[in-house]
């Protein structure tokens, strides 16, 4: 089996299990506690948080352990609207984000925040223009997703800091989860006020985020019960995989530059073996400017399940759209703002891939769709 | 970004102000010296002399990394992001412009300093001054000159092999290079206020050492994990080493606990504190104590007290934080990174025993009866001098502790 979600979820790295099972014998003793097998604990996670920061050029006091992306990118949120609600109430965001940004922006609106949801070009990519031209008086926070998860689309990240950069009341927040270990992040140089990461989309252990919070910023918690991660994010601290995490980062950014490269040759030749089925759309930019890892297309007329199962049946995982909201079956409102076709954005699969993967796998993979195509052909739905 | 324009940083010493004469090209090595060790990092930043300024030439290192490292060498007074251009017209106006441009701040007015170190030019200083400013005036025409008041002092600086241009001034951390006048024992207790006075002390030149006290198991630790972090920190303003001397204090504060003057145990503690200090600092040839005492703030810091405790020693005691307040402490424990550690929540032996009510204005005779009433608390204090452990941390042990390296396979 050739497993080609690396978006969804990726293989841990072995020396990452070995850390957690080796951590989790010898430190089990609550970080938090006072005694001397806490205080081993506790400074692991220090140790942790220290390679994190430095990972990024940042100050370790600037980042917290969360459950996961998605408590990133809730807490970034929802933790800066409610905190600085006294500022303004007009938030910014794009109609590409995935479901843990987008929805929590929909759970402020409830809450009687104006959100402006900002639309894509072609290739799912969102203006630095669209933003100057959304912000108000009123606006504290601006979060825009570094690579889109779907398609793969990079965003201005650095056009847009430079036009916050004289607006301290607006907060900007990246969600970096698809990013990191794949593209450079100069938070510091962007003018980053948050960002969000995930370990598991790096090969670290699933339960585990990362959260950046320039000094001096302030969030309103979402969770209580505790003092640990400052009072920000309360909970007894997870010692082995925060500290298998830090590991997982570290590796896949200090390979990036060179992952980066045999990706980008993978992801050219698995493109022009697409182009050549007719049948398929490529969604998102065909170029270098695309992140180098995500390939994404449709088969119009076609079920996308119809099409990750058929490709299992041959050996080869790919996915739908977003894990976190493949079980619907409604069309993709990521390719829906991209291209405006129901058509396109109710049949989109999704190829990522990793460090494993060889030129080789690339035409196996070809093949396979292109004999899937075939087979399926008679079977596409005009409508 | 658009500080990677510069080629270079002019570096400004508090001496050419106060220092003169031989004492100055000391002071000026000494202060080169500090600037390559705080560059260290930067494999390829070069600090040079050079038309009699102290230079570093960044030779692509981006030059907000390298400000933030300058930021913290004690005796800069400022410095300023340097590019250099050919020795032409067209080339230094444009770089003026270019420089001009990089600056951020907010501008209405400015005006441009040429100075022609090299009398070849063939334009002269005062001419140049406005060929300057006409192509910057072209390039942004809401700008107003204002030769007295200017937001922005636009300067060039023409020598043989280029000319150099800048207009930002960036405060350094001012005071005297570390070390140049004499060392001092710190009092580090583990709170807000000691490290900042300890930093104080070593931003005016001296060379700093710190003593801790603990009582264990009355005091955790952490507690002295917590004054090692601390230490740690306050190496990074040192010449490479920082020694902590740790004392045992739990038999004299013991028996100060048991002596039956609870509202003095404070006083008691603070004079034998004061005593063992000084006879370490003897033995390490310093001749002076730094406290973290802040006039007022606790009962130990009211004049009556410092009075009575101050009584003990012979040695000045410098007290940085005298006439601060406690916002401004705060603020500066921040900028020096060691705020988070501070507040981190482990009781330290200043805050053990302490009574409801402490002594504000204490009784210098009835202390020094009770002091003479515990017959063996020379002997003790000897017995701390003598157990006192010295820890000399280093830049490389300050990022790893001895049991780390069995962890390191984990990051």
């Amino acid at each position: 089996m050739l497993y080609f979600d690396h978006c969804a979820s990726t293989p841990p790295h072995e020396d990452v299990i070995q850390t957690i099972a080796e951590v989790m014998r010898i430190h089990y003793a609550n970080p938090s506690s006072i005694h001397q097998a806490g205080a081993d604990a506790g400074n692991l996670i220090e140790r942790a948080r220290g390679l994190v920061a430095k990972l990024f050029r940042t100050k370790p006091e600037e980042w917290i352990f969360t459950s996961g992306g998605t408590e990133s990118n809730n807490l970034a949120i929802l933790g800066a609207a409610r905190q600085y609600a006294g500022r303004g109430k007009h938030l910014i965001t794009t109609m590409i984000e995935h479901a843990s940004v987008y929805e929590t922006f929909q759970q402020l609106e409830r809450e009687g925040f104006t959100v402006t949801y900002l639309p894509v070009d072609e290739f799912g990519s969102v203006s630095a223009e669209a933003v100057e031209a959304a912000l108000t008086d009123e606006t504290i926070l601006v979060s825009i997703m570094h690579v889109n998860n779907e398609v793969g689309s990079v965003q201005p990240i650095a056009d847009i800091g430079r036009l916050l950069a004289d607006r301290p009341k607006t907060l900007f927040h990246i969600d970096a989860v698809q990013s990191i270990g794949k593209l450079p992040i100069d938070i510091a140089g962007w003018g980053i006020d948050l960002l969000s990461g995930s370990a598991h989309k790096v090969r670290g252990p699933k339960g585990v985020g990362i959260l950046y919070m320039k000094s001096g910023l302030k969030l309103h918690p979402i969770v209580y019960g505790g003092e640990q991660e400052r009072s920000m994010r309360p909970g007894t601290s997870n010692t082995p995989s925060i500290v298998a995490s830090a590991k997982a980062f570290r590796i896949a950014i200090e390979e990036a530059e060179a992952r980066c490269s045999q990706w980008r040759m993978l992801r050219s030749r698995l493109i022009g073996h697409l182009d050549g089925i007719q049948e398929l759309v490529l969604n998102g930019s065909a170029e270098t400017d695309s992140a180098p890892h995500i390939v994404h297309f449709s088969y119009p007329g076609m079920k996308p399940e119809v099409i990750v199962h058929a490709l299992e049946q041959r050996g080869f995982v790919v996915s739908t759209k977003s894990a976190c909201s493949s079980k619907d079956d409604k069309p993709s409102r990521v390719i829906q703002a991209i291209s405006d076709d129901s058509r396109r954005a109710a049949s989109g699969i999704r190829i990522s891939f990793g460090s494993e993967h060889t030129e080789q796998h690339i035409d196996q993979l070809a093949q396979a769709v292109r004999d899937t195509v075939a087979e399926l052909k008679p079977l596409e739905r005009r409508n | 970004m658009s500080s990677n324009i510069y080629d270079m940083v002019l570096l400004r010493l508090g001496s050419e102000i106060t220092i003169k004469g031989k004492n100055r090209a000391r002071f000026e090595k000494v202060l080169a010296d500090q600037v390559r060790r705080a560059l260290r990092p930067f494999s390829d930043a070069v600090v040079k002399r050079t038309y009699g300024r102290l230079y570093v030439e960044l030779n692509g290192h981006p030059y907000e990394d390298i400000a933030n490292a300058l930021r913290d060498v004690f005796g800069l007074v400022s410095f300023s992001p340097v590019k250099r251009a050919d020795v032409d017209l067209e080339s230094i106006q444009e770089t003026a412009l270019a420089v001009f441009q990089a600056n951020k701040q907010r501008k209405d007015t400015f005006k441009v300093t040429v100075k022609r170190g090299w009398k070849q030019f063939p334009h002269d200083s005062l001419e140049m001054n406005h060929l300057v400013a006409s192509h910057v005036l072209r390039a942004t025409p809401e700008l107003k000159v204002d030769i007295r008041n200017p937001q922005v002092d636009l300067r060039v600086d023409i020598q043989q092999g280029g000319a150099y241009i800048y207009c930002d001034v960036e405060k350094g951390a001012g005071g005297f290079p570390y070390g140049e006048n004499g060392k001092g024992l710190l009092l580090l207790s583990g709170g807000i206020d000691s490290p900042v006075a300890g930093w104080l002390g070593m931003r005016k030149g001296l060379k700093l050492e710190a003593v801790h006290f603990h009582s264990y198991p009355f005091t955790s630790e952490q507690a002295k994990e917590k004054v090692i972090t601390l230490a740690k920190r306050l190496l990074h303003y040192t010449d490479g080493k920082f020694k902590l001397h740790l004392v045992p204090f739990t038999d004299i504060q013991t028996s100060f606990a048991q002596s039956g003057q609870e509202r003095l145990i404070i006083t008691l503690m603070r004079r034998a504190m004061l005593r063992i200090t000084e006879k370490i600092a003897v033995r390490e040839s310093a001749t002076a104590i730094v406290t973290g005492d802040s006039l007022g703030q606790v009962a130990s810091q009211t004049l009556g007290s410092m009075n009575v405790i101050g009584k003990v020693a012979s040695l000045p005691i410098l007290r940085p934080l005298v006439m601060m307040d406690k916002v401004d402490i705060i603020q500066l424990s921040e900028r020096i990174g060691t705020y988070e550690t501070s507040i981190l929540p482990y009781e330290d032996c200043c805050t053990l025993f302490v009574p409801k009510s402490p002594a504000t204005n204490p009784n210098l005779e009835i202390v020094e009866a009770t002091e003479a009433g515990i017959d063996n608390l020379e002997a003790m204090i000897e017995e701390a001098v003598k157990n006192t452990v010295t820890v000399v941390l280093r830049p490389e042990e300050a990022a790893k502790p001895a049991r780390e390296s069995e962890e390191d396979r984990w990051f």
